[in-house]
């Protein structure tokens, strides 16, 4: 029972936070709002008994990406006031939301039927012992490969962000 | 010796490409082109000897005497099958030495012409390649490779009709000559087409071979009708090729190519060529009364009229054009009268005489540096002797003066007229022979003119010209004095059976084309009574030219304008066929073609249905381009669009 | 326990919200933090489907989701200083050098 009514909580707050995200006028707000959601989410994924997963969104989504969002918003000094001049959404802003919410009830609906029971899971599960194992043997080449994704991302950031280009 | 059938066509081709090569890069000596021409040429007609010895060993032997050569099965499209295959009879071979041995005077005689002639080596591809062609449509076995010759003398002729191209009247006598070609082309084309149609329409295995359809039409296998069409349309190809009424027009102004090309062409072989193919089809054309009808009255027609417009003339060259078209005429009258082996005599005489007379109008021209007006010569009797003594042979032989091959041939015709068999000619066989005989007369007169007013009397070409005049080369006068013997007794091959001959030619002609005619209606005694009488007219047309052009040359100026002036106006100005021709068809067409197909068709809906499609896609392209706004968002929401199109599918499903 | 529908369902609504934000905002940064909402929608479905299974292969999927959008976050921050440098602006509708 309790496990459900936290998992509740947890999806509506990040639900809201996310529309707040969509919707927010000043990007600082958003960024914030973003930083509830992804919060919202790592409850939702100790819930699910992975704590690995849920320990890495707390460290690495909601600390170390969401600094860099709100440190280029800061870099860029935008304020409320420069996006009072444009409006905030698109001339697609209907027919997106239209179409987002119809493509939400579509997915929702093919899985409401989705109604399969969690299975019972084992001690340690989504733990860090079980992870590490999987990881450094079956996945040992796609983890060397994302190494090299992001020394590359952080070389291209460097040249791409310089002042000089 | 039938694998050496092949060797008679293709050895003039190869002839043709050497001197064609040597035309493209000028790699020849004169003397090379001399030697490679004229030796393909003399080699064929040595084959062509060593093919009607062959002949007549077979016939000796009995049976019908007939060699094929198939090389390789040229067209193979369902059950339609055509070889690439020689096919020579007695008709064929008569032919082949026609085309060779003629060819090749005429080849030796080119080489003293055409020696001044910067385009020397041309001119010797060109007429290489025509003795190829030739050579084709009489050795074809069967229709369509028949029509390949056919197709490539055509050809031949326009390149040498127009062989002076810079000249643009000359080019435009040589396009003349191939656009009414054409339209009789198309004539004998549609007779294929009919043939063949009539052939499957009749659950008959469809074959246009000439062996073939001789079975087929021996088993009475076709209808009447079909057979009627068929033949009428091949005539039609006929009247083109060989220049009769009503697409004789082209001929005249064929005269514009150097004279060798018209002796060749124009006079002994191409022209012919319908004569020939309506032989060669002759058991065709018997099922036919109606066809055979139409053909003889066309040639007498032809024969007459085209003899009324040579009366006039200046030209010494359009003279002969218009007396070979009377000539073709007599042909077309033996052939269509199912006097096959007269028509085919007449057809090798002619072919001995014309040849001859329009070699010796080559080297009148030649002596007058280029001067074809015959009021501009007189008195070349001295001057150019050998010319004027073989060019005085043929005429008698083209007058028909008693013993010469002329009298044999035309008598041959006429007495064929007189004795017409009615199963096959329809109409009254003593109007044909009135006809023939009229002609023959006028023919006599126009041939003695032109005689009298070249070669005597006084010169009128003035002082500078007749420092000039100088008798032509050994290589022009020998073909002049072979063709002028050859027209004198040329005849005694068919020594008509009045005369107590053996008929040579018309018994080795019966199997390939069997005459039909003889038919005795009048009897010995009429007959011989006709040819004496006809002789003394002859004589008489002789003395009243000789009256005219010589004794008081005031005399033909008040003839015509006693005449009226009509009917010599008339004639002078060819009874103005081309003007009507001009304004009956060419002009309409054209201004079809400009108002109507180049305003409207080609302007409006050809050019308009390729702008309108660039236009159509210029305009889609604008429309699609604006998809692509350069709007991250717009992407982004096309993907959205896909993918919720994906998922209702799948919702759906 | 909540059942594994109930997990799509929040995975769904929260996928189609960054989809939604990714449509129709102008702010670039913003239309960033919705994609990173949407690869996060896709984490809680691939952890879902890890439970329901009893499989730790989806987790660490996630791991590698989170590695790629951390570079993703990276380079497109840096796009995003580079473009603001050149135009002064952050917003996608005044830049559209791909018009065609």
């Amino acid at each position: 029972m309790f496990e459900q009514t936290m998992f509740y909580l947890f999806a509506i707050v990040s639900v809201i936070a996310a529309l707040f995200v969509v919707a927010g006028k000043n990007p600082i707000s958003c960024a914030i709002a973003l930083i509830v959601t992804l919060g919202a989410l790592a409850g939702v994924f100790v819930l699910q008994e992975a704590h690995f997963v849920a320990t890495i969104q707390v460290l690495v989504y909601a600390g170390a990406i969401m600094v860099l969002f709100v440190f280029v918003i800061m870099l860029l000094n935008l304020g409320p006031e420069d996006l009072e001049k444009t409006p905030r959404f698109s001339r697609l802003k209907g027919a997106g939301g239209i179409f987002a919410a119809a493509g939400a009830a579509l997915l929702a609906w093919n899985f409401v039927s989705y109604a399969a029971r969690a299975a019972r899971v084992g001690p340690g599960f989504g733990g860090l012992a079980q992870i590490s194992q999987k990881l450094f043997t079956e996945y040992i080449i796609p983890f060397e490969a994302i190494s090299a994704v992001l020394m590359a991302a952080v070389v291209g950031a460097v040249v791409i962000a310089k002042r000089e280009l | 010796m039938e694998k050496y059938l092949w060797a008679i066509p293709l050895l003039p081709l190869l002839g043709a490409g050497i001197n064609g090569f040597g035309a493209l890069t000028g790699a020849l000596s004169r003397r090379a082109v001399n030697i490679i021409a004229c030796t393909v040429v003399g080699i064929a007609f040595v084959l062509a000897c060593l093919v009607n010895w062959e002949l007549a060993q077979q016939a000796g032997h009995g049976g019908a005497p007939q060699l094929v050569s198939t090389w390789f099965e040229w067209i193979a499209a369902g059950s339609f099958s055509v070889d690439a295959a020689l096919l020579v009879d007695p008709l064929a071979g008569v032919m082949l030495l026609v085309v060779t041995g003629v060819g090749f005077l005429i080849h030796v005689y080119s080489t003293g012409y055409m020696a001044h002639d910067p385009a020397y080596a041309r001119y010797f591809a060109f007429i290489n390649l025509f003795t190829f062609a030739m050579l084709l449509l009489v050795m074809g076995e069967n229709l369509v490779l028949m029509f390949v010759g056919w197709e490539g003398v055509g050809l031949c002729s326009y390149l040498l009709i127009g062989f002076w191209f810079t000249d643009t009247e000359k080019a435009y006598a040589g396009k003349k000559a191939f656009v009414v070609n054409r339209v009789g082309d198309f004539g004998f084309l549609l007779g294929l087409f009919v043939l063949y149609w009539g052939l499957k329409e009749q659950g008959i295995d469809a074959t246009l071979s000439i062996v073939g359809l001789r079975e087929i039409v021996g088993a009475n296998a076709i209808s009447g009708a079909v057979i009627t069409t068929v033949c009428l349309l091949l005539f039609v190809g006929a009247t083109g090729k060989s220049a009769q009424i009503p697409l004789y027009v082209w001929l005249p102004d064929a005269m514009a190519g150097p004279t060798p090309v018209s002796a060749l062409i124009h006079a002994a072989t191409m022209v012919t060529a319908g004569v020939y193919m309506i032989s060669r089809l002759s058991f065709l054309y018997l099922q036919s009364p109606l066809a055979m009808t139409v053909v003889a009255c066309v040639g007498a027609a032809t024969a007459l009229y085209a003899a009324t417009i040579g009366l006039t003339q200046f030209d010494i060259k359009k003279v002969l054009a218009y007396s070979t078209v009377s000539q073709l005429g007599y042909m077309f009258l033996a052939v269509g009268l199912g006097a096959f082996s007269a028509g085919i005599f007449h057809l090798v005489t002619h072919a001995f005489f014309k040849a001859c007379l329009f070699l010796g109008s080559g080297a009148v021209i030649h002596a007058m540096g280029g001067e074809q007006d015959i009021r501009r010569m007189g008195g070349l009797r001295a001057k150019i002797p050998y010319t004027y003594w073989t060019f005085l042979l043929a005429t008698i032989a083209i007058a028909g003066v008693f013993g010469t091959s002329g009298f044999m041939s035309k008598d041959e015709i006429l007495a064929a007229a007189l004795a017409a068999n009615p199963d096959y000619t329809l109409v009254p066989g003593w109007l044909l022979y009135s006809i023939g005989t009229l002609g023959a007369l006028l023919t006599t007169f126009y041939m003695f003119r032109l005689v009298f007013l070249t070669f005597f009397g006084d010169f009128r070409g003035g002082k500078d010209l007749e420092h000039h005049v100088h008798e032509s080369p050994w290589s022009m006068v020998v073909p002049l004095i072979v063709l002028a013997a050859l027209s004198i007794v040329g005849g005694l091959m068919n020594v008509p059976e009045i005369l107590h001959g053996d008929e040579r030619l018309h018994h080795w002609l019966s199997g390939a084309a069997p005459s039909v005619a003889r038919v005795d209606v009048v009897g010995h005694g009429a007959e011989i009574g006709l040819m004496v009488a006809l002789q003394v007219l002859i004589l008489g047309t002789i003395a009243l030219a000789y009256r005219m052009y010589l004794k008081s040359p005031a005399i033909p100026q008040r003839a015509a304008k006693v005449l009226g002036g009509v009917p010599y106006r008339l004639s002078y100005h060819k009874y103005y066929v081309d003007e009507i021709y001009d304004t009956l068809i060419v002009r309409p067409l054209h201004s079809i073609s400009r108002v109507f197909l180049w305003g409207n068709v080609d302007v409006k809906i050809v050019d308009g249905s390729i702008n309108g499609m660039a236009r159509v896609v210029r305009y889609a392209s604008d429309l699609l381009g604006r998809l692509q706004t350069g709007q991250l968002n717009g992407y982004a929401f096309s993907i959205v669009v896909g993918m919720v199109a994906i998922l209702a599918y799948v919702a759906v499903k | 326990m909540v059942s594994t529908s109930h997990l799509l369902i929040l995975s769904a609504v929260l996928f189609a919200l960054g989809m939604a934000g990714v449509v129709i905002r102008r702010n670039v940064i913003i239309v960033m933090m919705c994609i990173e909402l949407m690869l996060n929608a896709v984490n809680v479905s691939f952890v879902a489907f890890a439970r329901q299974l009893g499989s730790i292969d989806g987790h660490i999927i996630v791991f590698f989701v989170m590695a790629v959008a951390a570079a993703e976050a990276g380079v497109g921050l840096a796009l995003v200083i580079a473009m603001f440098r050149h135009k002064s602006t952050v917003n996608l509708d005044h830049v559209n050098l791909m018009k065609g």
